[in-house]
């Protein structure tokens, strides 16, 4: 069975570069697209969210992408993201801080870049997400309790 | 002939002299081998970034044609009215010629005479904004102290500037001038255009698999553009970063020969301007001898 090669580049770094993976599945623009082995030709927008990656008899590897494209040929998918972290590389604390400043910016009545605060918030919001499932299953792993919330 | 004591003091002076140029080399050097490693760590997006764009500038070209040609405003060919020049130069000096190099390169852009239309620049780097602040240039921005090694969010607002003025149409294009890196001994200014957009050249016929689009060319070339405009931009200017620690390396290395070598010159002076003293002492004891005895 043929496998998926994967690469998350961004601006600054290659972040992950592997091969023999079974299935990709990414926050497209317009709703999450998972990509298998054999995938035609695809150029799509992403939007902040979770793009997790699937090899058998593993857990997926979740990933934070911020915006950006997704390539697929020849069974290689590249992801330019405009700023992308693994799951248990986010700071959950400098989530939760962009958020509420968003959250801010948002109440607030000056003239404020609705769209920009707006944007803000939903990455701030798929950070924590991921990062807190990425905390809870390793702390279920190791026979503790989830953290509460 | 100087004295022994004065040619004692200069060798002294010219040996602390080089003993800052050649710390100022070291610094330098680590420097360069960090701000090398960034600019490569950044290429693989910039190239796929550029594919990217060929492939999807391929497909649209044909739609384009039929639909009469509604490009997107960040290719838009104007007439220019405007033109302004990126200029990145680093905040410090001590290397060598390279910022010299880099004013006249720029210099023969803007200071033209032959140049139609207005021109304004973007000074990105204390150097290169000091200089053509004292010609009649408007600025329409300054960036200063970007560091030693840039970040991606340092270089967005440059390419916000940039990408605003063109879309406003209050400048019809946008060129860029910075220190190509070639090698470590030798940087090359150079002059490329951001906007509007030209799309790298398609090689060969298109591919026997067209790609699927989403959500459609157009949006994609949206999203594309502005950043395809910063990743040219953050480039250019972490080459630029190479660049300068090169040059500052290499332009301290040879201050370091040079003031070795004078030392090496001076010592021989100091020697000889010692033997004479001790000549002429010994005269003079022979003299008195035999002036006692005579």
């Amino acid at each position: 069975m043929a496998k998926l090669s994967l690469e998350i580049i961004t601006g600054e770094r290659v972040l992950f570069e592997e091969t023999g993976i079974d299935a990709v599945i990414a926050p497209g623009v317009i709703g999450e697209l998972g990509i298998l082995p054999n995938h035609a030709p695809l150029v799509t927008v992403l939007q902040p969210g979770e793009l997790r990656v699937q090899r058998e008899g593993n857990a997926d590897e979740p990933f934070f992408v911020s915006g950006g494209f997704l390539e697929v040929h020849d069974d290689t998918v590249t992801v330019l993201a405009d700023t992308a972290e693994r799951g248990d590389e986010i700071d959950l604390e400098r989530a939760e801080a962009a958020r509420a400043r968003a959250a801010d910016r948002l109440r607030s009545e000056v003239d404020v870049d609705r769209a920009r605060a707006q944007a803000a918030m939903q990455r701030s919001l798929m950070r924590i997400r991921i990062g807190e499932r990425r905390a809870r299953r390793r702390a279920s792993q190791r026979g503790g309790d989830p953290p509460s919330r | 002939m100087a004295t022994l004591r004065e040619i004692r003091r200069r060798i002294r002076s010219v040996e602390n002299t080089a003993k800052i140029t050649n710390a100022l080399q070291l610094v330098a050097a680590s420097k360069m081998r960090r701000a090398q490693e960034r600019a490569l760590a950044a290429r693989p997006y910039a190239e796929h970034m550029r594919a990217v764009l060929r492939n999807l500038a391929t497909a649209h070209s044909g739609e384009d044609a039929e639909e009469g040609g509604a490009a997107h405003p960040l290719l838009q060919q104007r007439e220019i009215r405007e033109a302004t020049v990126l200029l990145v130069t680093p905040d410090r000096g001590l290397a060598g010629g390279l910022i010299a190099n880099l004013e006249r390169h720029a210099g023969e852009i803007v200071l033209s005479p032959d140049r139609t239309g207005e021109v304004s620049m973007v000074p990105i780097g204390r150097k290169g904004r000091d200089y053509y602040a004292r010609f009649d240039i408007p600025f329409r921005a300054e960036f200063t102290q970007l560091g030693d090694y840039p970040s991606l969010a340092q270089i967005r607002p440059i390419s916000r500037v940039a990408i605003d003025d063109y879309i406003a149409g209050t400048v019809d294009q946008v060129l860029l001038v910075y220190a190509q890196f070639v090698s470590t001994a030798n940087q090359k200014p150079t002059t490329v255009q951001i906007l509007p957009v030209q799309p790298p050249e398609t090689d060969g016929p298109a591919q026997e698999m067209p790609y699927i689009f989403e959500p459609s060319p157009q949006a994609l070339l949206e999203e594309l553009l502005p950043r395809y405009v910063e990743t040219q931009l953050y480039q250019a200017i972490l080459e630029a970063a190479a660049s300068e620690q090169s040059a500052r390396m290499v332009a301290m290395k040879n201050a370091t020969d040079a003031a070795n070598e004078m030392v090496e010159d001076l010592t021989l002076d100091y020697n000889k301007a010692r033997q004479n003293q001790i000549t002429a002492e010994l005269l003079d004891i022979a003299g008195g001898v035999e002036a006692l005895a005579g």
